[in-house]
């Protein structure tokens, strides 16, 4: 990490860190249900799960208003939940039925809500950079103040659509947010194999573009950074990109044999650098919910999340006409 | 002979239905297009219409009848010299073209259950004053219309802003709507696309100009898995209303990598509509249609037609809808079926073959998504002959698509494969005589028609 651990004292209400807690361990609950689903045969495809890296589209969505926007790649089921898309949709996508946010069309990777402004859920990677840049760009046309979160990961930060992207941001001013979500591994290639930076953010001096490094394992340093972001944007001086340092649990997809990196590795991160358990740490240490407390909320969350597994279960198939709806508008 | 008139399929799932009304009653003349009977379905009641012309022989199944199942003979019709109760050849059914398209799982879709009837109506009403334009003029007039009557309409791309449009299409647009609206870009076509495909996701109109489309496969990511799909991922949430436009196509002497003609490979993309105009009065009213359209459209130009001049029709707000063809000679021995400049050698060809004799009805598709078959089947069914003409290779190519759909709905009209000219199966050479060789020619289409008239 390159990113230094913020000292415990924070001004952020006990409200506040409750609903971190809960938006993170909603996320994390949602993803390993999602995970069992697919052992069970009821996902199919490729998955991709969130699991570990919880804190960087909780800390971001504390930082955005109504009306923002995000898009981001096929690891998404973390964002669509932190933005407050229904669960039941999300993971009746993910069992390909009628009640999926797509109507069993899309899957994992292809989602979107026009209501929650989140535009994707893309399979293609670093597509979805330039179509954040994008939907800045329509924003600042009709200049209406809004913003975009444009996430990518690092692997896609080598893709050269994000550096053509990154020079027509500069040029335009466009209010867009680039987030790399650095997971430390492209697939199954470690950043230092792939990528000639360590710290990717810096590629956006070249473009004129401000950036910083962040710890993607304290929500609230995510929540900081993306305040400064936001700000930035709002205040019409371009881009900006945070580079979020963050590390995820499980495998690339569901079928990553993980041959990559040590199990010792994994572990240590766990039991170290855990977001979910920095907020519950933070929490009690700061007295501002007792064990029950939160013991109630993990209660609260599983039922949600054991409800969506019953309601993409429930779900009917797509009637065979879908297939032919939705080609042309 | 008297033809057995069976019950037809109204769509590709209906297996029986219910004859709820004659319209008709024995002896009665009909012709081609009268409407015979009123036939329920489960969802439905739908009129059938006639096909032939002659008599009606017998009803064979009294109105009322329910579960009449698909392509049971339900009347007899006689043809001149038939008696009345003449025994019908079952060989010549009606509805032989309709039944091998049912047959087929895809064509089923848009399979029409009546032989086609093509939309004829005029482009402009007659009387309509018309003056010459370019089709540069006409396609820079699209634009500058649409934008005036749309805010959220915007150009971008390489050099159509200060520079005036790199083959000056754009001439002007930057003076009336301003850099907001008119924005050069570097010349990063894989961004670019996909800055606009987010811009159209967030509310907007792009019309996105690539200098070539031999540019925009630096984009095709963008513009095939982006723009044309996301309709369809995201159940009909949201999608990309939007127009990307360039010149397509050899222009003359630039070699293998700014010669490609993309017609086929869009005009395969579901999601996606594809325009390629001859003329320009299509140029015009097409972009206008493209623009207002709520898909991605592909909107293919060719260099070298940008500076001929056509009829365009003086109208305050004139456009032409897709999916309609444009038959620019009437003809009775075969049909020349093209699009964009391959129009050039169909009407050229068509010229020389009138010289000869022979009677070619040349169709224009206008749009390769959709296409209107129904002109070209029910062109087909008259003439009973078909070349089609494109620049594009050979392998699959429209022509080939187009003999396919003929071949599965109008196999009993043909008196002739249908043939396609193309062009050569190679990389565009440089060299001046290899080049003309390589596109298509009239002569060639002039060889094709004779081949398949037998002359």
């Amino acid at each position: 990490m390159a990113a230094k651990r913020p000292a415990k004292k924070t001004n952020v209400s006990g409200d506040e860190l409750k609903q971190y807690y809960r938006d993170m361990l909603l996320i994390r609950r949602f993803e390993e249900k999602a995970g069992q689903l697919y052992g069970m045969g009821l996902i199919g495809g490729f998955c991709h799960l969130y699991i570990g890296q919880e804190a960087v589209v909780v800390g971001l969505e504390a930082a955005a208003e109504e009306g923002d926007k995000r898009v981001t790649s096929y690891r998404d089921h973390g964002h669509m939940l932190a933005c407050g898309m229904d669960p039941n949709g999300v993971m009746a996508e993910l069992t390909g039925r009628e009640g999926g946010y797509s109507k069993g069309k899309g899957g994992s990777m292809h989602m979107f809500s026009k209501e929650k402004h989140f535009y994707g859920g893309h399979g293609i990677v670093g597509a979805q950079v330039p179509i954040g840049a994008g939907l800045a760009f329509a924003d600042k046309y009709k200049d209406n103040g809004r913003v975009t979160f444009a996430y990518f990961g690092d692997g896609a930060a080598n893709q050269g659509q994000v550096y053509e992207t990154f020079n027509m941001a500069a040029i335009w001013d466009l209010p867009v947010i680039f987030v790399i979500e650095n997971n430390q591994y492209a697939m199954g290639t470690a950043q230092q194999r792939s990528t000639s930076t360590p710290d990717i953010y810096t590629r956006g001096e070249a473009f004129g573009i401000p950036g910083e490094a962040v710890d993607g394992m304290d929500v609230l340093a995510v929540k900081e950074a993306g305040e400064r972001a936001v700000a930035h944007c709002r205040k019409g001086k371009g881009p900006y990109i945070l580079e979020i340092k963050t590390y995820r649990y499980r495998g690339h997809s569901m079928s990553d044999p993980a041959k990559y990196r040590t199990r010792e590795e994994v572990q240590k991160m766990r039991e170290e650098r855990d977001a979910i358990e920095h907020v519950r740490a933070l929490l009690i240490d700061g007295k501002h919910a007792s064990e029950e407390d939160l013991k109630a909320i993990d209660k609260e969350i599983k039922a949600v999340v054991n409800a969506s597994a019953d309601f993409a279960k429930d779900s009917p198939l797509p009637a065979l006409d879908e297939l032919w709806t939705d080609i042309y508008a | 002979m008297a033809i057995e008139i069976l019950m037809p399929a109204l769509s590709p799932t209906m297996e029986e239905g219910t004859l709820a009304k004659w319209l008709v009653k024995e002896g009665d003349n009909v012709s081609s297009g009268d409407i015979l009977a009123e036939i329920e379905t489960d969802k439905a009641t739908m009129e059938f219409e006639a096909v032939d012309e002659g008599v009606i022989g017998k009803i064979l199944v009294p109105e009322g009848s329910e579960g009449v199942k698909v392509n049971t003979a339900i009347a007899t019709l006689l043809e001149d010299g038939d008696a009345a109760d003449a025994e019908p050849d079952t060989a010549k059914t009606e509805d032989k073209a309709e039944e091998t398209a049912a047959a087929a799982p895809v064509a089923a879709k848009a399979a029409t259950p009546d032989a086609p009837k093509p939309d004829l109506t005029p482009d402009w009403p007659e009387g309509t004053e018309v003056k010459q334009q370019t089709v540069r003029e006409a396609l820079r007039d699209a634009m500058a219309e649409e934008m005036r009557g749309d805010e959220n309409v915007y150009l971008m791309g390489e050099e159509v802003a200060e520079y005036q449009g790199a083959y000056k299409v754009s001439q002007g647009l930057l003076d009336e709507f301003g850099a907001k609206r008119v924005i050069d870009t570097p010349i990063t076509e894989h961004g670019f696309a996909g800055i606009a495909v987010g811009a159209a996701f967030g509310g907007l109109r792009p019309i996105v100009e690539f200098m070539t489309f031999n540019f925009a496969m630096q984009a095709i990511d963008q513009i095939i898995n982006s723009a044309a799909k996301t309709l369809y991922m995201s159940g009909g949430q949201m999608g990309a209303p939007m127009v990307f436009r360039g010149p397509n196509g050899a222009a003359a002497r630039v070699g293998a990598q700014h010669s490609q003609d993309y017609a086929a490979w869009y005009a395969q993309i579901p999601g996606l509509k594809v325009v390629m105009p001859y003329s320009a009065s299509d140029a015009k009213g097409l972009l206008k249609s493209a623009i207002r359209d709520a898909n991605p459209v592909i909107f293919l130009e060719n260099e070298i037609l940008y500076g001929r001049s056509f009829d365009v029709p003086v109208m305050d707000d004139f456009t032409v809808p897709f999916g309609k063809a444009r038959i620019w000679r009437e003809g009775s021995d075969v049909t020349i079926v093209s699009f964009g400049i391959g129009m050039q050698y169909a009407l050229e060809a068509a010229e020389k073959l009138e010289q000869d004799g022979i009677s070619a009805e040349v169709i224009d598709l206008r749009t390769l998504r959709p296409i209107d078959y129904d002109t070209v089947l029910a062109s087909v069914m008259k003439t009973n002959r078909c070349v089609t003409v494109e620049e594009g290779w050979p392998v699959g190519s429209i022509g080939n698509h187009l003999s396919a759909t003929i071949m599965t709905r109008a196999f009993d009209y043909l008196d002739a494969p249908v043939l396609n000219c193309t062009g050569k199966d190679v990389p565009m050479p440089y060299a001046a005589n290899l080049e003309k060789h390589a596109l298509v020619t009239t002569d060639e289409v002039v060889a094709a028609v004779k081949q398949v008239t037998y002359r």
